[in-house]
């Protein structure tokens, strides 16, 4: 196929997270480098929660926003943001062409209900009996459309209009990485012209915190940037949506369009985390494109999520590179699972399309100051349990 | 020689390898025999007590080793039938496949039991909040990997020894489809010559079930399980949730031959197109449908008048039954009359996640007998859709190409196309 090969476009993004909205908005916060999480609301558990959303800005009618979960709220608010980036909102005859992975986790939970269901069914005549009574006549019959991962894909297709296709990846970060990889993969080879790709995730959730807290994967009391978490390590959740436009460079070019960066490569794995395994496949994906990788005016994006040993070894692989500057966006906006690597290729195109790299905020000196221009912007992904990836990013033009 | 290319100059993708369970048994032969003796394998519900609940049946598997959880036993039932897929196939050696992964699953979820016992390890005698759980959560370590969203495909790639990432996917009930369609595009693409194509579903447990309920999704003849799936009927009611798990080794026609595998079918093309105009209900003008079923035609090189048989979604819901006889009737117009059509789904009720991975393997079954598996409980036929629904008994027919439809909430719709031989 290696004949038939097309240069990939990033024509469209839609982020938000902690920092706010859009990419002057984080990029304005990533220049303060003041790293920070709200370490009250969940104490002891830490979140970087979004900031506040007008949904009605890209959701507009209230009928589709209550049929919905505030994480699929904030996954259809990112992808319009990204399709109004890419001049291509409400433009049906490409909408109706266009395809669209979803990296997704699984829905909410109605805490009250369950909360009800656990204070009474332990003490019922009949458990089995109480939990099926309480779930019929408790649950919402909607709550299950805000629960389906597929759901998030299809309130897009409602609210945006997007229909060529709809995929749901589902599993961790390595959703994220496989959604751009395989969009990137078919625009590549000619089977897709135009994809809408990301995720979004609520941090503010207390059945995620526990899930990620049953294997001890939460820092707890005091926050402390991504590489400063010691032995134990740790991440604290951030609430995140994250959307790209991929485009081939000739769909793109043929409707006007600009890339505000192109998109290079993305590659993933999987490794069992034996010692010695995620080294090796760090260095597997690496040697695939390395040959890309220019001498100078490159920074790398890490998708870090501060758990130990992944981020200890990740770190130890990125200093194996002599003279990379590394920054941690997890340090920022938090660690979001399924659209961290969207997320991270998002602010390695608003970075390109600065110029520039924003300071480090990391007093273990891993992050070392990079002045000069920016060309090309490696993002990692090595997930908090499994799965590894690398994307590179580089200037358009 | 047979061309190792399409018309389209892409790599042509056969099947070399398939495996199935269902709620009419383990393996192939079994469930080729029930299902064209026109069995059904919905029963009673006797995991969890129903107390309470509208719909107390299912197609549940049953005969297996009881698990702890949905996820275990959906990861058990993909295990059993990948392992027969890639034993018929002979691809690889034990423990080393030469591809990637693509699995359908449920999305997993903590469950009942696991919730309750962190609930009573808080120790809070009387209301328990999530901050009673969050307090003790740490001390349940296990629980964490067995309720990630990518444990299932990360163990079943652990032991198979899958190339790569594995893709954890889900489109609702087309997922199956859909995990078939993305390892059909990968060996297009050139990047694997192989693909392991998994659907799975195992997620029969209280909530899951009421969920659906709450949606009115459900049929409620609880009297006569046997009878409850009735696809195509004028009485149908609603769908019977089953479980299942269908596999499938994808492999490049070229790859194939050169070693030498047997070749069972043709993935020859696979249409897919999303509806926008309601969460759980088709677009009333059938177009996403009409433009899936057409896309999986034009995608296999084909035209309406070769596709000799159709493996309907058939869920026996009033709404889906009605849609895809627009669907089929817009896309094969007055010639649909005399196309057969049937639903697995009257037997093994549907297998939501796995379903679009396990009617594609009967569907290569199908071809590859020269025989069609009936629709049982025909019994009332519906005028208002007029099908050969090939009621009530199997039939020969010979049949060349073959399309299998899938379409699930969130407006996702998959069409595959096979054939029984390269062309």
């Amino acid at each position: 196929m290696a004949s038939a090969q097309r240069e990939a476009w990033i024509t469209g993004i839609g982020i938000v997270s902690t920092l706010g909205e859009g990419p002057e908005a984080h990029w304005q916060k990533l220049m303060e480098a003041h790293p920070g999480a709200d370490v009250t609301t969940f104490a002891p558990f830490i979140v970087h929660p979004l900031a506040p959303i007008n949904f009605d800005a890209q959701i507009p009618k209230k009928g589709d926003q209550r049929q919905m979960e505030n994480w699929q709220r904030i996954g259809s608010y990112a992808a319009g943001l990204a399709l109004d980036s890419a001049g291509v909102k409400g433009k049906t005859e490409i909408l109706s062409r266009m395809d669209m992975i979803v990296a997704a986790g699984g829905g909410e939970r109605d805490l009250s209900v369950d909360s009800t269901i656990l204070s009474t069914v332990p003490h019922a005549a009949n458990p089995a009996a109480t939990l099926n009574e309480r779930l019929m006549g408790d649950l919402r019959p909607t709550l299950f459309l805000a629960q389906l991962s597929n759901l998030m894909a299809g309130n897009i297709s409602i609210v945006h209009g997007v229909t060529g296709s709809s995929r749901t990846f589902m599993g961790e970060e390595a959703s994220g990485v496989d959604a751009v990889r395989i969009a990137l993969s078919r625009i590549v080879a000619g089977q897709s012209d135009i994809a809408l790709v990301g995720g979004a995730y609520n941090a503010e959730r207390p059945d995620l915190l526990m899930l990620n807290d049953f294997g001890s994967f939460c820092i707890k009391d005091n926050y402390a940037p991504v590489w400063e978490r010691g032995d134990k390590g740790g991440f604290a959740l951030g609430s995140l949506g994250a959307f790209l436009v991929l485009e081939a460079r000739d769909h793109a070019e043929k409707r006007g369009a600009k890339p505000l960066a192109r998109l290079t490569a993305v590659l993933s794995d999987r490794s069992n985390r034996r010692p010695g395994d995620l080294n090796a496949s760090l260095t597997r994906l690496w040697d695939k494109l390395k040959d890309k990788v220019k001498g100078t005016g490159v920074a790398v994006l890490s998708g870090a999520t501060g758990a130990s040993p992944a981020t200890a070894e990740e770190r130890k692989f990125l200093e194996s590179h002599d003279g990379l500057a590394v920054r941690a966006t997890g340090s920022y906006v938090g660690h979001g699972m399924e659209p961290t690597f969207p997320m991270n290729v998002a602010l390695a195109t608003v970075a390109l399309g600065h110029g520039s790299l924003f300071p480090p905020a990391d007093s273990t000196g891993f992050e070392r100051p990079m002045s000069g221009p920016l060309n090309q912007v490696l993002v990692t992904s090595v997930g908090h349990w499994r799965g590894e990836g690398l994307a590179l990013v580089e200037r358009a033009g | 020689m047979t061309a190792m290319k399409d018309k389209l100059g892409r790599p042509v993708v056969v099947v070399t390898g398939l495996g199935v369970i269902t709620s009419l048994g383990a393996g192939k032969t079994d469930n080729w025999a029930k299902l064209t003796a026109g069995e059904s394998g919905i029963r009673a519900i006797t995991r969890f007590p129903t107390d309470g609940l509208k719909t107390k049946i299912a197609g549940t598997i049953d005969f297996l080793p009881p698990q702890s959880s949905a996820a275990a036993l959906t990861e058990c039932f993909a295990d059993l039938a990948a392992e027969e897929a890639i034993t018929e196939s002979g691809i690889g050696s034990r423990g080393q496949f030469p591809g990637p992964l693509f699995l359908a699953v449920p999305p997993i979820e903590l469950e009942w039991p696991q919730r309750l016992e962190v609930g009573a390890k808080s120790g809070s005698n009387d209301k328990v909040t999530y901050a009673d759980l969050m307090r003790v959560s740490d001390q349940f370590p296990a629980y964490h990997e067995r309720f990630l969203l990518s444990s299932v495909a990360d163990h079943l790639a652990e032991k198979f020894g899958t190339q790569g990432s594995p893709i954890s996917l889900s489109t609702a009930c087309a997922s199956g489809a859909s995990a078939i369609q993305l390892g059909v595009e990968a060996i297009r693409r050139g990047e694997t010559d192989a693909a392991l194509c998994i659907g799975t579903d195992g997620s029969i447990n209280p909530e899951a079930v009421i969920r659906f309920s709450l949606l009115s999704a459900l049929t409620t003849s609880n009297d006569a399980p046997q009878k409850a799936a009735r696809p195509f009927a004028k009485n149908r009611d609603g769908f019977v949730m089953a479980e299942g798990a269908g596999a499938l080794v994808l492999e490049s026609y070229e790859a194939a031959t050169a070693r030498g595998a047997r070749i069972l079918g043709v993935l020859e093309g696979c249409g897919e197109m999303a509806d926008a105009f309601h969460r759980t209900r088709s677009s009333p003008d059938g177009k996403p449908i009409i433009g899936c079923i057409a896309n999986g035609i034009k995608d296999a090189g084909l035209a309406p008048e070769d596709i000799d048989y159709v493996n309907a979604h058939g869920t026996s819901t009033p709404e889906n039954d009605k849609m895809e006889y627009l669907g089929v009737s817009a896309v094969f117009g007055e010639r649909m009359k005399n196309v057969p059509i049937s639903s697995n789904k009257s037997m093994i009720g549907h297998t939501l996640s796995a379903a679009g991975a396990v009617e594609a393997v009967f569907t290569l079954m199908t071809l590859g007998n020269q025989r069609i598996p009936p629709t049982i409980n025909y019994d009332i036929p519906d005028p208002g859709i007029p099908l050969d629904v090939v009621p009530h008994k199997a039939r020969d027919a010979r049949m060349a190409h073959a399309i299998s439809n899938s379409f699930g909430f969130g407006g996702q719709n998959v069409s595959l196309v096979m054939g029984l031989e390269p062309v």
